[in-house]
């Protein structure tokens, strides 16, 4: 006999329900199977009214985060195997509304990476004609590691900070932003200091850790919120010792 | 259902649209431009891309050569006054995107570094360690938030282009949080959709990628051209088709069949020097080495695993230094999805369908020959790709014609009237659709699954690596049957809420109808050339074929195929030599 494994899934339709429950499904167990291709045998067999969004199957598009077994993971990253005995849980990301079943609204997301200003920001631009800003190697390494950010949500769903004061403007943001302060070309950190040293801003952040644990592609927000915060106090005490001359 | 209103819609937010939207907003800012996508932007499938995108940069290299590698790539298929545009734009536009920030790898003073890359002559592919088009998209996302003229409805499902006295006017879409029918009119709509690898069972394409926008062109009139041209991409991972990208054999990556020996060698595209040698064995152009693995195959020389045959992608002697710094992503996929570490082991891989050559058809300013209706990126054919398409001219496709259907169809917007009161007529007609076929469907039969299954079969056996005359004739029957039986779909969803049953069957229809296009332009096409060889007609035949073939949706619902020119400016038909 095929050897199976039971998943306990959220299901929650708004039309029908008015909280989230749980079913459970026997798929079989393969070994070279992602959570992902277990949901997907679901929908494709089990029950087509089941609801999750997925695209790129290769951990780079963001869509699939969902907590498997109570830990947020990119479910196209994250095997069977690994997630044994089973029954294995599969719920929607935590800290976000749930639209449906494992589908959460992520466009308190949306708004808070545009209000970071996460583009360059220069006083001159340098016409093309001119050719590329260079950048040696050491320069993009200064900020590449921020510019891995997949937008998959893992990291809000991990920061307990979050899920108490949903206005903090959370890990993924704050990383994207000084991703682009520490790029050689950009000369916006001014702009988005004043951003972020509001009182959603860097400051709510008691450095639990979380997000850089869970990322799944080593961006270390923490470390980014780290790194702001001393830029932020740096810019603090000078305009305490300086008064008129810190801007 | 309401109402919205813009002067340029762009359907999709890849890399094209994108580019688009950004065009639309630079030249002509006072008009309202928005981006309508099934995914929140950052999804697209730009985001897979690892190689690099190719420009001239070099002071040795020319556009003359990135024109002869690309028409030569294509076997003289490509439009010679798209491709000298394309060749020419692609520095700038790769410029633009240092400019607004994308992280393109540096030579050690600063400069922007280039690769090499299958079929070409000189370097010139731009990269961004292996993940190129995730730094682009997210580049050209982030860049797009700076501008307010760029309105976005995300996560809305476009079902219908509005069409009305011989003009494209707008969509019908589903917005899929409340699964509210919407009508969003326009007095210019740019497709920019992507491919649709996903009629075939085995692909690097993402869940996403469904032919949206060819079908939704050619249900409206437009023609798709070349679509017989479909990209076999020579590795793949076996099982989930994670492409390794062709930077791993850029960086001097073998090829090996099950004897270790360097098969590539038989298949004239050189002899094997321990070093990458450009337009040679392992950085010969994708068609030909997919061609040679079934050769192999048909040998007995590949190895046979639980997913059918592979041979060996070997990077160990490149070192744990370059792969980490080129190449880190294959090591990261390799690991996470393989379990193998290529630093000691070597890659299985095997063909896999990558990239759709044809599209709908677009002249050399992203135009169709709608008026009103524009068209950028995979799910276009200008054609600068031809039969195949070389590595890394994609990425800088999207940028190049993204930019110019922008522009062209901001042009356009803004000489055209409010779109008239008939196409609301025609949007409440859709939702009547959209609801009695789907939302409030009771009974039938067939689970979509087993019709995409059915769909996959009849795609990998009629229209794969090799084809032939009699089962692609076998194939458009089948397809026929499909398209019959999905009227008789049955459906467990009838949610208004964030429904993706519905999705899916809607993605569904639209790959059976692109199918089919794909299956009767292969039929036709009785010669080979580029990524379409037929074992019935083994040459190329520039008498009847040196032309573009055109799709038209006939009153039948059938495929019916004309035939379009090829331009040629400098460049008269020649032979492919590669690896001499």
């Amino acid at each position: 006999m095929q050897p199976a494994v039971t998943l306990r899934v959220t299901r929650y339709r708004p039309e029908q329900e008015s909280e989230p429950t749980f079913a459970t499904y026997e798929v079989p167990f393969r070994k070279d199977w992602v959570i992902l291709d277990a949901l997907n045998y679901i929908k494709d067999t089990l029950d087509g009214s089941l609801s999750f969004r997925w695209s790129c199957r290769m951990g780079v598009c963001g869509s699939c985060g969902m907590k498997v077994n109570g830990s947020p993971k990119l479910t196209c990253a994250s095997f069977l195997s690994d997630a044994l005995p089973g029954p294995i849980r599969v719920e929607p990301l935590d800290y976000f509304p749930v639209v449906r079943d494992l589908v959460v609204d992520m466009s308190d997301f949306m708004r808070k990476l545009k209000k970071v200003k996460p583009w360059i920001i220069r006083h001159d631009e340098r016409p093309l004609a001119e050719g590329e800003y260079l950048q040696t190697p050491d320069q993009l390494d200064a900020y590449k590691q921020f510019s891995m950010c997949i937008n998959c949500m893992l990291c809000y769903s991990a920061c307990p900070i979050y899920g108490l004061e949903p206005s903090f403007i959370g890990p993924a943001a704050i990383a994207l932003a000084q991703r682009y302060n520490m790029d050689s070309r950009d000369e916006g950190a001014p702009e988005r200091l004043e951003i972020l040293s509001e009182h959603d801003g860097i400051w709510q952040c008691t450095f639990v850790g979380e997000c850089t644990k869970v990322c799944p592609k080593h961006v270390d927000p923490a470390g980014a919120i780290q790194q702001y915060k001393l830029t932020g106090a740096i810019h603090w005490l000078k305009s305490l010792l300086l008064p008129r001359g810190a801007r | 259902m309401d109402r919205f209103a813009c002067d340029v819609l762009v359907v999709g937010g890849g890399g094209a649209g994108l580019r688009a939207a950004i065009a639309v907003a630079e030249t002509h800012p006072k008009l309202r431009v928005a981006v309508i996508s099934k995914v929140y932007p950052m999804r697209s499938h730009t985001v897979s891309a690892e190689g690099g995108a190719a420009a001239v940069i070099k002071a040795e290299d020319s556009l003359d050569a990135h024109a002869y590698d690309t028409i030569s790539g294509g076997d003289w298929l490509s439009d010679q006054d798209a491709v000298e545009a394309f060749v020419r734009e692609a520095p700038q536009e790769m410029l633009r995107l240092e400019h607004w920030g994308c992280p393109w790898s540096r030579e050690p003073d600063g400069h922007i570094a280039v690769r090499p890359f299958g079929g070409m002559k000189i370097e010139r592919t731009w990269f961004a360690a292996d993940k190129t088009g995730f730094h682009m998209l997210h580049t050209l996302f982030q860049t797009t938030l700076k501008y307010d003229a760029i309105e976005r409805y995300d996560e809305w499902f476009v079902t219908k282009l509005l069409v009305d006295a011989g003009r494209c006017q707008g969509v019908v879409a589903v917005e899929l949080a409340t699964g509210k029918i919407q009508v969003i009119t326009a007095k210019a709509v740019i497709l920019c959709t992507g491919g649709c690898g996903k009629v075939f069972p085995f692909t690097t394409n993402a869940n996403i990628k469904n032919g949206d926008g060819m079908a939704l062109a050619y249900r409206a009139g437009a023609p798709l051209k070349d679509m017989e041209f479909v990209q076999y991409h020579p590795t793949g991972l076996p099982f989930t088709g994670i492409l390794i990208t062709e930077a791993a054999r850029a960086e001097g990556g073998w090829l090996l069949n099950k004897d270790g020996y360097r098969y590539l060698q038989d298949y004239d595209l050189g002899k094997p020097e321990p070093k990458p040698v450009l337009r040679s064995m392992e950085l010969g152009p994708r068609d030909r080495l997919s061609q040679a693995f079934v050769k192999e195959q048909e040998k007995g020389r590949t190895l046979e695993g639980p997913y059918g045959h592979y041979v060996h992608l070997d990077l160990r002697h490149l070192g744990a230094r370059v792969i980490d710094t080129k190449l880190p992503f294959v090591r990261e996929l390799c690991l996470k999805y393989q379990n193998i570490d290529p630093v000691k082991e070597m890659i299985p891989v095997r063909p896999v369908v990558h990239y759709m050559m044809g599209g709908i058809s677009t002249d050399i300013h992203g135009a169709t020959p709608l008026p009103g209706l524009y068209a950028a990126g995979e799910a276009a054919c200008v054609s600068i790709n031809g039969a195949n398409r070389l590595g890394s001219n994609s990425l800088t496709e999207i940028l190049v014609f993204g930019a110019r259907a922008g522009k062209a169809a901001a042009a356009f917007a803004a000489t055209q009237r409010e779109p008239s009161p008939s196409v609301l007529a025609q949007a409440d007609d859709e939702a009547r659709r959209l609801e009695e076929t789907f939302l409030r469907k009771t009974g039938g039969h067939e689970r979509i699954a087993t019709l995409r299954a059915e769909m996959h079969e009849t795609m990998e056996e009629s229209a794969g690596i090799y084809r032939t005359g009699a089962t692609l004739e076998k194939a458009a029957e089948k397809l026929q049957s499909l398209q019959e039986r999905f009227r008789d779909l049955s459906l467990d969803d009838h949610s208004y809420t964030f429904n993706t049953e519905l999705t899916a069957a809607l993605e569904l229809s639209y790959m059976l109808d692109v199918a089919e296009a794909i299956v009767q332009s292969a039929l036709r096409r009785r010669e080979s050339r580029g990524s379409h060889q037929r074992t019935d007609f083994p040459a190329r035949d520039d008498t009847e074929f040196l032309a573009h073939s055109l799709a038209y949706r006939g009153a039948d619902g059938r495929p019916r195929i004309d035939y379009l020119p090829v331009i040629i400016t400098r460049w008269p038909p020649g032979k492919r030599v590669y690896g001499r």
